[in-house]
């Protein structure tokens, strides 16, 4: 358990080939209170989705989870905590060589600590709660670009994190598969989890949070409510909320 | 070149180089701590190791034959066809044995070890997998180790047997007695002409498994980035192949005294 009840990062500069990407950013994610950092593509939204969860190392400046710095700390350092925080990658990144089932079940197949007909119930259970039971024993070739995201939120599931990641959850869905992914993270957030999602896409983030971070050429531009954002004057904000011919070719 | 590119380049290789060597020594360490990964050890084992064995024996075969064939027309004016055999065992055991197996061996799994991982990291499964709690080194790299450090002596054993099989096969082509060919096999040999032949391949399959894996988790780009990081882990490991060839040789010719 997180025992501070929040991420956070503080000045935080990250820069890849001498392009900054982030610039002495602040960022702090609550337990219960979901958020969404929206920006245009290429912005750095993912960027920090990676330095929250210690996969890239910052230039400068910390990330903390909970009371602990992992700045600096090898992975094995800051293992336990990073178990709180589950993530469904922009893709799914479902591993490729394992079925669907042994994909949910995976970190609970590695931790070791349950029995095989434990695991099993676990990982229906799961798959049952994003609706592709069915899907058990297929491999994820062999799965719409909806379903392998369903899937990603079941594997997030598996061990039963308190914050959960999204990576552009509904880029590339049809309507439905929007609404029913839009859905699952409402009953997720409906059962406690918090969830922090990156997109460019406002309906999805109107619908499921009530933070907002604009993210705009290394900085943070706006941070508020959603009825903040749309009164918000920042020029930026504007644009991105309602283009217009400015943003043309831009 | 100006001085502050050679320092950019020569900064950017030793960078390289100690990454490399980092990886190497943590995988070394961690394939002795568990958990072992035994089902990923055996299907990596079947997939570098058993998969390669045809072209080994393809390789060993026609290696042997043209090695026969070769010494055969040059020993025929000084009468000495009857050491045939021993050269081609001695050639093949300590030298083009391991070599021409490491090589075949480095361009198919080579590759196909670079191409898998590389695909894993632009498709962020290697993240996942992380933040699934699974150190990469010992679940990714460390199976594909010692796949490769058991299997390419295996391969080498065959391909050397195979190598003198063809040997024969050429030899008694130009009829040369077989019972001849076959007591002149160890002529040349000493038991640390055996040991040669099988640490080199232990130490070229550590090559082949660390360089693929390397390169393969340093993939950057796209489809493009995995295709031109499976093209540089071939060619890499098969130019470390050749100096380390070298090198090893020496050691043994030292301890030959």
């Amino acid at each position: 358990m997180i025992s501070n009840d929040s991420i956070r990062m503080e000045k935080l500069c990250y820069s890849v080939g001498g392009r900054r990407i982030l610039e002495n950013f602040d960022f702090q994610l609550d337990r219960g209170v979901n958020r969404t950092i929206l920006g245009i593509s290429g912005a750095g939204k993912t960027t920090i989705l990676k330095l929250l969860l210690g996969l890239l190392e910052p230039n400068s400046g910390t990330v903390s989870i909970g009371n602990l710095c992992i700045t600096g700390l090898p992975e094995s350092g800051f293992m336990q905590q990073r178990k709180q925080i589950a993530i469904v990658f922009q893709g799914g990144a479902l591993f490729d060589s394992m079925t669907v089932g042994e994909n949910v079940g995976y970190r609970l197949f590695e931790e070791g600590h349950l029995s095989q007909a434990e695991i099993s119930k676990i990982v229906l259970e799961k798959l049952g709660f994003v609706g592709v039971e069915a899907a058990l024993d297929l491999y994820p070739a062999e799965l719409s670009g909806g379903m392998k995201k369903r899937v990603a939120i079941a594997r997030a599931l598996a061990a039963d994190p308190d914050y959960i990641f999204f990576d552009e959850p509904t880029t590339g869905l049809d309507p439905i598969g929007v609404y029913n992914i839009c859905n699952l993270m409402q009953r997720l957030q409906a059962e406690g989890k918090t969830t922090l999602m990156v997109t460019h896409d406002l309906a999805t983030a109107f619908a499921t949070s009530q933070r907002f971070t604009f993210l705009h050429d290394a900085q943070m531009l706006f941070e508020g409510s959603e009825e903040e954002m749309r009164c918000s004057t920042i020029p930026e904000v504007i644009e991105f909320l309602s283009p217009t011919e400015r943003s043309l070719f831009v | 070149m100006t001085a502050a590119a050679i320092d950019k380049i020569l900064l950017s290789f030793f960078y390289e180089l100690q990454n490399y060597f980092t990886l190497a020594g943590r995988t070394f360490v961690r394939i002795f701590q568990r958990p072992f990964y035994y089902r990923e050890f055996a299907i990596q084992f079947d997939k570098l190791g058993f998969a390669s064995l045809f072209i080994c024996i393809l390789t060993g075969l026609f290696s042997g034959m043209v090695m026969a064939l070769q010494s055969l027309i040059q020993l025929k004016p000084f009468a000495a066809t009857s050491y045939v055999g021993g050269m081609v065992a001695v050639t093949m055991i300590k030298e083009l044995g391991p070599v021409l197996a490491s090589l075949m061996v480095a361009g198919r799994v080579g590759s196909a070890i670079t191409a898998e991982l590389g695909t894993m990291v632009v498709t962020e499964q290697v993240d996942a997998m992380r933040v699934e709690g699974t150190d990469i080194i010992k679940r990714l790299v460390g199976p594909r180790l010692k796949a490769m450090l058991l299997a390419l002596p295996l391969l080498t054993i065959v391909t050397d047997m195979v190598s003198i099989f063809g040997g024969y096969i050429m030899s008694a082509g130009y009829q040369i007695n077989p019972l001849m060919y076959i007591s002149g096999l160890p002529q040349f040999m000493v038991f640390q002409d055996l040991i040669e032949g099988v640490v080199k391949p232990a130490v070229f399959g550590g090559i082949i498994a660390i360089t693929g894996c390397y390169v393969g988790l340093n993939t950057k780009g796209g489809a493009e980035g995995v295709g031109a990081a499976a093209k540089k882990a071939v060619v890499l490991s098969s130019v470390l192949i050749l100096i380390c060839d070298f090198f090893i040789a020496k050691i043994f010719v030292v301890f030959r005294g």
